[in-house]
C-alpha cells in the first residue's frame, strides 16, 4: 500500500508545484505586472488609463496586498472554478473557451496516441522477434532515420502535397463545407477528412519512441535466465517471444506512454497551429500573439495538470502490473 | 555493416548507471601515447559515431566559414520575390527577395550556438543538481528528487511558450534561457541514478578515511568517474536544445531579425512557399535541420557505447 500512498502524495506535491508555478510566473518580471500587462497592451508610448489599470487588477485576481494575500486571492479563486474572461473571445469565460477546444485536441492526441503505442510496441516487439534480421534492420534504422526529420516540417511537406498540390485533404481547420459541430454524420465525416493530415504527421514520427524502447527491452528480457529455460523446456519460439518476452517488456512502456504525453501536448501545439486545428495548443499560440494572459495562463494550468494526472494514473496501473515496484518502494 | 545493437543485444545489457572503468581502460589501451581523453577514443572507434562527428565538422566549418561560404548576406533583399531555384540562387529567394542558400548557411551559426550554449547551460544545472541530490541523499536529496520528477513531467513546451510569452524581450539569449530551465531534469535524474551506485566504492570510502571533504570527494573522485555520463548528457541537451529552437523560432517566439531555420520555416510557411510553388525555401530548412540531427544521433550510437561496454565496437 505504501507505494500507492507515496504516488499520491508526490501527484498532489506536484499539483501545488504546478498550481504555485502557474501563480508564480506571470510575477516574475519586474515591476507591477498590470502595469507590465497594460503597458503591453496599449504600446510603451501612450498613457495608461487608471481604470484600465483597475481592470486589469481585478482580472489578476489580486487587487492589493501583498503576494502572500495575492496567493491566497488566488487559490480561492480556484477553487471556485474562476479563471478570468478571456481578452480575444470576449465577453465569454476562459473556461468557455477552453471547454470548446479540449474534445478536439483530447480526440486528435488519443487516437493518434493509442495507435502510436500499438503500432510501436507491435513493430518493437517483431524486431526483438526476428533480431538480426534483414526485417530488424529495416525497422530499427528505418525508424532511427525518421526520427530524425523535424515533425512540424513533415506536417508542412503533407499540407503541401496532399493540400494544396493534390487536394486529396483540407488544408486546415476543424470542420467546414456547410457543417456545424454536432452530433451528426455530416460533421463527424468532415472532421474526420479535417483531421487526416494532423493525425498523420503525429503517426509518422509517433511509434518510433515506442519501436526502439520496445525492441530494446525484449531482446534484454529474451536473454534472461528465466527465457533461457524456457527454451531448455522446449517451448516455441513464439510463445517464448510472447509470454516470457513481450510480456515483461511491455512495463516500461506503460510509464513511458504518460512521461510522453508531456512532450506530445508540446508537439500538438505546432501540429494544431500549422493545420489551424481548433484545439488547446493552437488557442495557447493565439493567446499568446494576442497577449490574453489569462487564457494563457489557464491553458498551461490546464495542460500541466492533465499531464499529472496522466502520470498519476499510469503510476497506480504499474503499480498493479508490476508488484515488484510496490515491494521496493516500501522496503 | 554491424550494427551496435547487433552486436550488443546478443548478451543480456546491464541497466542503470555506466561502465566507467571501462573508459579508463581504453583510455590507457588506446590513447596513453597520444593523450586523447578515453570517451574520445570510444566514440572515434565507431564507425557511425565517426561518421557523425565528420558531418558535425562540417556543420561547424559552415557556421565558422559562413560569410565566406554564402553568396550574398542573409538579409539582403535586393532580388526577385519567391523565385525558383536558379543558377544565382540555389535554393530560389524569399517572398521578400532574400537569398534562400545564403539564410541556410548563416542558419547553421544559429543552431549550432542555441545548441552549444543551452547544451552546456543545461549540463552545467543537470550535474550540479544530480551530483548533490546523489550524494547527499537525506532531506536534500528528496527536495532535489521533487524538482527533478517535477521537472519531467511538466509539458516543456507549453512551459516554453508561456514563459517567453512574458519575458519583456525576444531573442536568442531568451530562447537560451528558456530551453535551460526546461531542459536539464532528465539529465539530472541520470546522473543522479550514477552518483548513487559510485558513492559507495571503495575508493571513495578511502578519500573519506583521508580525510577529504564532501566538496573535494565529488570534484575530485566522482566527477572524473562521470565524464561519459556527462558527455552523454552534453548530447541530449544540445540536440534538445536545437529541436527547441527550431519549434519555437517555427512558432514566431524567436527573434525574426535572427537567421535561423526554424524562423524559415516561419517566414516560408507565412509567406506563401506553398502556393507560389518556392517549394525549395520550405524543404531546405527542414532537410538541413535533418542532417544535423542526423549527426547527432550517429554520434549517439557511439555515446550509447560509452555508457554500455556491450556496444563497443572494438
Amino acid at each position: 500500500m505504501t507505494y500507492f500512498v507515496r504516488r499520491a502524495g508526490f501527484f498532489l506535491a506536484t499539483l501545488w508545484a504546478a498550481v504555485t508555478l502557474n501563480f508564480l510566473i506571470p510575477r516574475l518580471q519586474p515591476g507591477d505586472p498590470a502595469q507590465a500587462i497594460l503597458s503591453r497592451l496599449t504600446g510603451k508610448s501612450q498613457a495608461v488609463d487608471p481604470a484600465q489599470l483597475e481592470a486589469v487588477r481585478k482580472m489578476l485576481g489580486a487587487p492589493d496586498g501583498n503576494l502572500l494575500a495575492q496567493y491566497g486571492d488566488y487559490l480561492g479563486a480556484l477553487a471556485h472554478g474562476q479563471f478570468g474572461i478571456s481578452y480575444t473571445y470576449y465577453p465569454y469565460t476562459v473556461t468557455d473557451v477552453i471547454g470548446d477546444a479540449i474534445p478536439w485536441t483530447l480526440v486528435l492526441v488519443g487516437v493518434t496516441q493509442i495507435l502510436s503505442f500499438f503500432i510501436g510496441t507491435v513493430l518493437g516487439a517483431w524486431a526483438a522477434y526476428r533480431r538480426n534480421t534483414r526485417a530488424d534492420s529495416w525497422i530499427t534504422l528505418g525508424s532511427t532515420f525518421v526520427g530524425t526529420l523535424p515533425f512540424f516540417w513533415l506536417a508542412l511537406l503533407l499540407i503541401f502535397v496532399f493540400a494544396i498540390t493534390l487536394r486529396w485533404f483540407p488544408d486546415g481547420g476543424g470542420y467546414g463545407g456547410g457543417s456545424q459541430p454536432g452530433w451528426n454524420w455530416l460533421f463527424f465525416s468532415d472532421a474526420f477528412q479535417h483531421s487526416v493530415l494532423p493525425g498523420l504527421s503525429l503517426l509518422i514520427t509517433g511509434p518510433i519512441g515506442w519501436i526502439l524502447g520496445m525492441r530494446n527491452n525484449m531482446v534484454q528480457t529474451l536473454g534472461e535466465d528465466y527465457a533461457r529455460l524456457a527454451r531448455a523446456k522446449g517451448l516455441s519460439r513464439r510463445r517464448i517471444a510472447l509470454t516470457y518476452g513481450a510480456r515483461i517488456a511491455i512495463l516500461p512502456n506503460v510509464t513511458g506512454f504518460a512521461i510522453a504525453l508531456g512532450s506530445i501536448l508540446g508537439g500538438t501545439v505546432l501540429v494544431e497551429t500549422i493545420f489551424n486545428y481548433p484545439g488547446m495548443g493552437r488557442l495557447l499560440l493565439e493567446a499568446v500573439s494576442n497577449k490574453d494572459f489569462p487564457l494563457m495562463q489557464t491553458l498551461f494550468l490546464f495542460t500541466t495538470v492533465g499531464v499529472l494526472i496522466a502520470n498519476f494514473l499510469a503510476d497506480v496501473a504499474y503499480g498493479f502490473l508490476d508488484p515488484r515496484v510496490r515491494r521496493t518502494e516500501a522496503a | 555493416m554491424t550494427t551496435p545493437s547487433s552486436t550488443s543485444m546478443t548478451a543480456p545489457a546491464p541497466t542503470g548507471a555506466g561502465d566507467t572503468e571501462g573508459v579508463r581502460v581504453a583510455a590507457i589501451a588506446a590513447g596513453r601515447s597520444n593523450r586523447l581523453p578515453g570517451w574520445f577514443v570510444i566514440l572515434w572507434r565507431n564507425g557511425k559515431c565517426r561518421f557523425g562527428l565528420w558531418m558535425l565538422l562540417a556543420f561547424v566549418l559552415v557556421a565558422v566559414f559562413a560569410p565566406v561560404i554564402a553568396p550574398y548576406g542573409p538579409r539582403v533583399d535586393d532580388f526577385g520575390l519567391s523565385e525558383g531555384p536558379t543558377g544565382a540562387h540555389w535554393l530560389g529567394t524569399t517572398a521578400r527577395g532574400e537569398d534562400v542558400f545564403s539564410q541556410i548557411v548563416y542558419g547553421a551559426r544559429t543552431s549550432l550556438l542555441v545548441g552549444t550554449v543551452a547544451g552546456v547551460l543545461s549540463t552545467i544545472v543537470a550535474t550540479a543538481v544530480g551530483l548533490t541530490a546523489g550524494y547527499l541523499q537525506g532531506t536534500v536529496d528528496e527536495v532535489l528528487s521533487f524538482f527533478i520528477n517535477l521537472g519531467l513531467v511538466v509539458p516543456v513546451l507549453p512551459l516554453m511558450i508561456t514563459l517567453a510569452a512574458y519575458s519583456p524581450v525576444k531573442g536568442l539569449g531568451l530562447i537560451i534561457a528558456v530551453i535551460t530551465v526546461t531542459g536539464w531534469a532528465f539529465g539530472a535524474r541520470i546522473k543522479r541514478a550514477q552518483i548513487i551506485t559510485l558513492r559507495t566504492r571503495d575508493y571513495v570510502t578511502a578519500a573519506k578515511f583521508a580525510g577529504d571533504g564532501t566538496a573535494r570527494i565529488i570534484a575530485y573522485e566522482i566527477a572524473p568517474n562521470m565524464m561519459s555520463l556527462i558527455v552523454v548528457g552534453f548530447m541530449g541537451s544540445a540536440l534538445g536544445a536545437i529541436g527547441a529552437e527550431a519549434g519555437l523560432a517555427f512558432l514566431g517566439l524567436g527573434d525574426p531579425a535572427t537567421t535561423s531555420w526554424g524562423t524559415m520555416l516561419n517566414q516560408a510557411s507565412m509567406g506563401g512557399a506553398m502556393t507560389t510553388g518556392q517549394w525549395a525555401w520550405l524543404v531546405a530548412p527542414g532537410i538541413v535541420l535533418a542532417l544535423l540531427i542526423t549527426a547527432f544521433t550517429l554520434i549517439n550510437f557511439g555515446v550509447d557505447a560509452l555508457s554500455n561496454p556491450h556496444l563497443r565496437e572494438d
